[in-house]
């Protein structure tokens, strides 16, 4: 059964003098344990049908389902990563990375120690008393990525969070990410505008055009790519190829933008 | 190893040159202070001001020593005091639940937005009739005057502080399912702290002007009355002492806050 099932979604947003039409008609689904990226030009609506998906804003048309069940505003079966980690600096990195499980009363001995287990795992250690601000960008990340999996959530939405750091350690995160995830055989959106990164990470590739922003190709990535880790997927001769076409594909989107 | 030897030689001179310039500032301090009182007691002495008017600190200090000997100051001195912390908690206090009824409510806030702006406009302390008329001419009205005075200004920054707090926090708990309480406990209140400390600071002296024209108004006890009482037996030595003995007290309830401030920004890194 699909985990994620996007039928039919268009959204507008109205101001005083305009409308603009962020999404149209966009249709898409993901099995369990799979890994969807969604790439496009800026302004396709890519982080609005990510909010979506995670029940923040309502479609003005169309369905979301997932795991069967209609999509409604706080609910609690996705997990949402942000751009940057957006811990909140006056609280312990334990503290910050019990917060959903907090929240949503499920706060026991028993996730408690999970979650300190995974905070472990992604190479933290001795960390929970200390503050956000001592630790790095990639670091932050991490528990920023371990406070979304500690509620265990049916779907995993990923807003850029590798952007904002640098290269190095967003190729160690990428593995991090994509390793955890495929352990717990977890379902997950990848909204990017590295392609690499989608080639990289995730089972299909949907490319976003914009104004406005429907599903324009989607491409199925080789499984030999699909196979590996991110940075083995990298040297695969596949992955250029892939490459090639996408890149192709974005800059006419961004041609027909242009004239 | 000579350039070890250097580098410690060097931060010694730095730390002295640093204790040096404390030292400094420090004496021209004390030396204004002091300055400032020895020239005041001889031009009283010498008659180049009125001393029926500007008094000198050899008399306040006499007064000063005969209202604490008979007990009449402490008591004035507690009355305001307690007026003050009173009126300053209560605004303050008022001042945050108001902001936060208001950043509950979108609605309300819009609907109530210029009359939050011509009561910020208007000087509290023109009330002060009407709350003694009302409330009675007692302690009740004079809290009330210092708590008014603040609550206003305070309701406004700290609501604005509110809505500044950067909504991918917000975001972050929205996700988890979280409730508008839970939003506003966990990341609008905590990120809006500063804030709150730095109305603080300005509510101190506020609170202060409340109080003190309000004991003014209702001339019963307390360190305004002994001013207003000073000014109408011509009692310049007593209006001095008052003033003084306020200046001191704020001060002290100033430095009060920047202590607790210090405190909970510590706990926040």
């Amino acid at each position: 059964m699909d985990v994620l099932q996007i039928q039919n979604i268009s959204h507008v947003y109205f101001s005083q003098k305009t409308t603009t039409t962020a999404l149209l008609d966009v249709s898409l689904s993901a099995k369990k344990g799979e890994f969807i990226s969604i790439i496009g030009p800026s302004g396709c609506g890519k982080t609005t049908l990510l909010s979506i998906m995670a029940g923040l804003i309502s479609p003005t048309k169309g369905d979301v389902f997932i795991d069967g069940e209609p999509v409604q505003f706080g609910n609690r079966k996705t997990g949402y990563m942000l751009q940057q980690d957006y811990l909140f600096p006056w609280k312990t990195i334990e503290e910050n990375a019990l917060l959903g499980l907090k929240l949503s009363n499920k706060l026991n001995e028993e996730n408690k120690m999970k979650t300190i287990v995974l905070l472990n795992k992604m190479g933290l250690t001795n960390v929970e008393k200390m503050y956000p601000k001592q630790l790095s960008g990639g670091m932050r990340q991490r528990v920023s990525l371990v406070r979304t999996l500690a509620t265990d959530p049916k779907l995993l939405l990923l807003d850029e969070p590798f952007s904002a750091l640098d290269f190095q350690t967003k190729l160690k995160l990428e593995e991090l990410v994509f390793n955890t995830l495929k352990q717990f055989q977890k379902t997950a959106v990848l909204v990017t505008h590295d392609i690499g990164e989608a080639i990289a990470m995730s089972d299909r590739i949907y490319l976003l055009s914009n104004g406005p922003g429907t599903i324009h190709e989607i491409f199925d990535v080789p499984e030999k790519i699909r196979n590996r880790s991110p940075l083995e997927a990298r040297s695969q001769p596949e992955y250029n190829v892939l490459f090639q076409r996408i890149w192709k594909e974005l800059e006419s989107l961004a041609n027909k933008d242009e004239y | 190893m000579p350039t070890k030897m250097n580098i410690k030689l060097l931060h010694d001179e730095y730390k002295k040159a640093l204790i040096r310039k404390r030292r400094q500032v420090l004496f021209f301090q004390m030396l204004i202070f002091l300055l400032f009182f020895a020239l005041w007691e001889l031009s009283s002495r010498l008659k180049w001001i009125d001393p029926l008017i500007f008094s000198s600190p050899s008399k306040i200090w006499d007064l000063f020593l005969s209202f604490m000997t008979d007990g009449s100051l402490p008591s004035h001195i507690s009355t305001t005091l307690f007026e003050t912390i009173l009126g300053f908690l209560i605004g303050t206090g008022a001042g945050v639940i108001f902001a936060a009824i208001l950043w509950w409510s979108p609605f309300l806030s819009k609907v109530l937005d210029p009359y939050l702006v011509i009561f910020n406009a208007m000087p509290k302390v023109a009330l002060g009739p009407i709350f003694i008329v009302i409330l009675g001419p007692n302690m009740t009205s004079i809290i009330t005057m210092g708590a008014i005075i603040a609550v206003i200004i305070t309701t406004i920054v700290v609501y604005s502080s509110f809505r500044n707090v950067d909504p991918n926090y917000v975001k972050v708990l929205q996700t988890f399912g979280a409730t508008r309480f839970q939003c506003f406990w966990e990341a609008i209140l905590p990120s809006s702290f500063p804030t709150i400390i730095s109305s603080l600071k300005v509510n101190v002296g506020l609170a202060w002007v409340g109080v003190i024209v309000g004991e003014f108004l209702v001339s019963k006890q307390g360190l305004g009355y002994l001013i207003i009482y000073g000014f109408q037996v011509f009692n310049f030595t007593l209006v001095l002492l008052s003033l003084l003995i306020i200046a001191l007290f704020a001060t002290l309830m100033y430095k009060g806050v920047e202590w607790l401030e210090k405190k909970l920004i510590k706990s926040n890194e």
